[in-house]
């Protein structure tokens, strides 16, 4: 399957991308989700801007203040390298395959919004925002509420995803993923990223991002809610995970309907929360 | 319109002129006679048209020539001759580790890949290494097999002192 014809644009730097992209171009990064539609015709575009070459948006950038940058053009497979921080390479090698990870980036994964995408669920347990780059300049827009229905984020069509930030993690905070993937394509039915921290016994920090289960990956509130001052016991956890899918529509599909889904996030949440339980100092 | 791209492909420098819309395992079939790399699914799930860019095992399906421009591309015929078997080649002969074959050349480049990182992988690692390549004939186990004695031939010949003059 070929893709329809259209213009190509090398951008050489990010203000040549944003020049570029003004008038209703695509663009193009590591191309594994832009491609795959392009060639069934899903997608077509008139003018397609490929920002794989600009060095400033690549790289894993930690900051004094115990803060990270991660340039949007990281491939998976460079961010996994990069990272330090228990279990996130463990959570990276449940993302897709060998050959998608050396390609895909983390940009790419928050912009396309791809309702059943995993990094969306991590970067929101992490308290993440999206550095945003246009022609009137640069804003940060935290990523909790920044995905609005399927395949629909906030970015606007003349700016371009610079890069993605979380503030520095709570001391001891572990962190945890449980997917149940989708045997065939391997995306997430249900993917369920937590983010928690201890202190004298009671949970301190709670931060829950689930992914596969509604129109777009979305913070579990009220299971943090119940997490925060908790004991961390077996029967905290499970009460608290119950909360799972509160308030929000749960997705049905030939492979998962949303009695099941609904059911299954309760159950991963459980295994994210233990994880990162675990893992927590 | 057209773009001029140069890859340099199993070592040699070939310039090309595509549509920004041509496929990379269409300029590495079609335009360079290189049919050894194979199309299965053309949706990015089979992994049969695997091959490495800078080293790294990426699906040419997945992504267009231009893209590759100025960049290193091995395939399948980079590997080995008939003659001279790669020893992950010759594993998969050995270990049975393909019947029709179709999804080889694409099992060898990620296993290549694989090896290139960690020169011992368990079953486990293997398994995970090869997720994104789909087998329709062996069940995998021959596969699996075959790159493991694949890193071991591999491991003995990077540790064994150098091959004399004669046989360099
Ligand atoms: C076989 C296969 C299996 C997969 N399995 C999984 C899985 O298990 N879990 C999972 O989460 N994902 C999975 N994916 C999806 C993969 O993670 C994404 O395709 C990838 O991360 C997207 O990044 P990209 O750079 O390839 O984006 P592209 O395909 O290049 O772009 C995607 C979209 O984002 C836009 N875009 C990209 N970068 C920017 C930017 N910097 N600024 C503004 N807009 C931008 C593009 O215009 C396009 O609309 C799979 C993909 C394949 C092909
Ligand atoms: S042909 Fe490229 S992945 Fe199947
Ligand atoms: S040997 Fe036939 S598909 Fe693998």
């Amino acid at each position: 399957m070929i893709p329809a014809a259209f213009e190509y644009t090398r951008a050489g730097s990010l203000d040549e991308a944003i020049a570029a992209v003004r008038g209703g171009a695509k663009v193009i990064a590591g191309g594994q989700s832009i491609l795959p539609l392009l060639k069934l015709r899903l997608a077509s575009v008139d003018r397609l801007v490929d920002i794989g070459r600009i060095a400033e948006l690549r790289g894993f950038r930690p900051q004094a203040d115990g803060s990270l940058e991660i340039g949007a053009l990281t491939t998976y497979a460079e961010w996994r390298a990069a990272t330090t921080y228990p279990g996130v390479r463990e959570a990276i090698d449940q993302i897709a395959d060998v050959q998608v990870r050396h390609l895909g980036t983390v940009g790419g994964a928050i912009a396309h919004a791809d309702p059943a995408s995993d990094f969306p669920a991590i970067a929101l347990a992490f308290d993440g925002s999206a550095v945003l780059r246009g022609p009137g300049g640069e804003r940060v827009v935290p990523l909790d509420g920044f995905f609005e229905g399927a395949f629909v984020s906030g970015i606007r069509d003349d700016e371009i995803l610079v890069a993605i930030r979380r503030p520095a993690v709570p001391a001891g905070a572990g962190f945890g993923y449980a997917k149940l993937a989708q045997p065939a394509s391997g995306y997430s039915i249900v993917g369920v990223a937590a983010v928690i921290a201890k202190s004298g016994g009671s949970i301190s920090h709670a931060r829950i991002g689930v992914t596969g289960v509604h129109e777009h990956p979305y913070r579990a509130t009220d299971v943090e809610a119940a997490l925060v001052g908790s004991d961390a016991s077996g029967k905290a956890i499970a009460a608290a995970a119950a909360h799972a899918t509160d308030g929000v529509e749960v997705n049905s599909d030939i492979h998962a309907d949303a009695t099941y889904r609904a059911a299954m996030a309760v159950v991963y949440a459980g295994r994210a929360i233990e994880a990162a339980l675990a893992r927590a100092g | 319109m057209t773009e001029h791209i140069t890859l340099t492909v199993n070592g040699v420098s070939r310039s090309l002129e595509v549509e920004p819309r041509r496929l990379l395992v269409q300029a590495i079939r079609e335009d360079l006679g290189l049919t050894g790399t194979h199309i299965g699914c053309d949706t990015s799930q089979c992994g049969a048209c695997t091959v490495q860019l800078d080293g790294m095992a990426v699906k040419s399906c997945s992504m267009l020539a231009v893209q590759a421009d100025g960049r290193s591309i091995t395939t399948i015929e980079g590997m080995g001759t008939p003659e001279n078997l790669h020893p992950i080649q010759a594993a998969f002969w050995e270990k049975h580790g393909l019947q029709c074959g179709f999804c080889t050349p694409g099992m060898i480049m990620a296993a290549a890949d694989l090896i290139a990182r960690d020169d011992d992988p368990s079953d486990d690692e293997i398994r995970h290494a090869i997720e994104g390549n789909i087998c329709r004939c062996t069940g995998y186990q021959n596969i699996v097999l075959a790159i493991r004695e694949a890193a071991a031939v591999m491991r003995a010949g990077s540790a064994a002192p150098a091959a004399p003059a004669s046989q360099a």
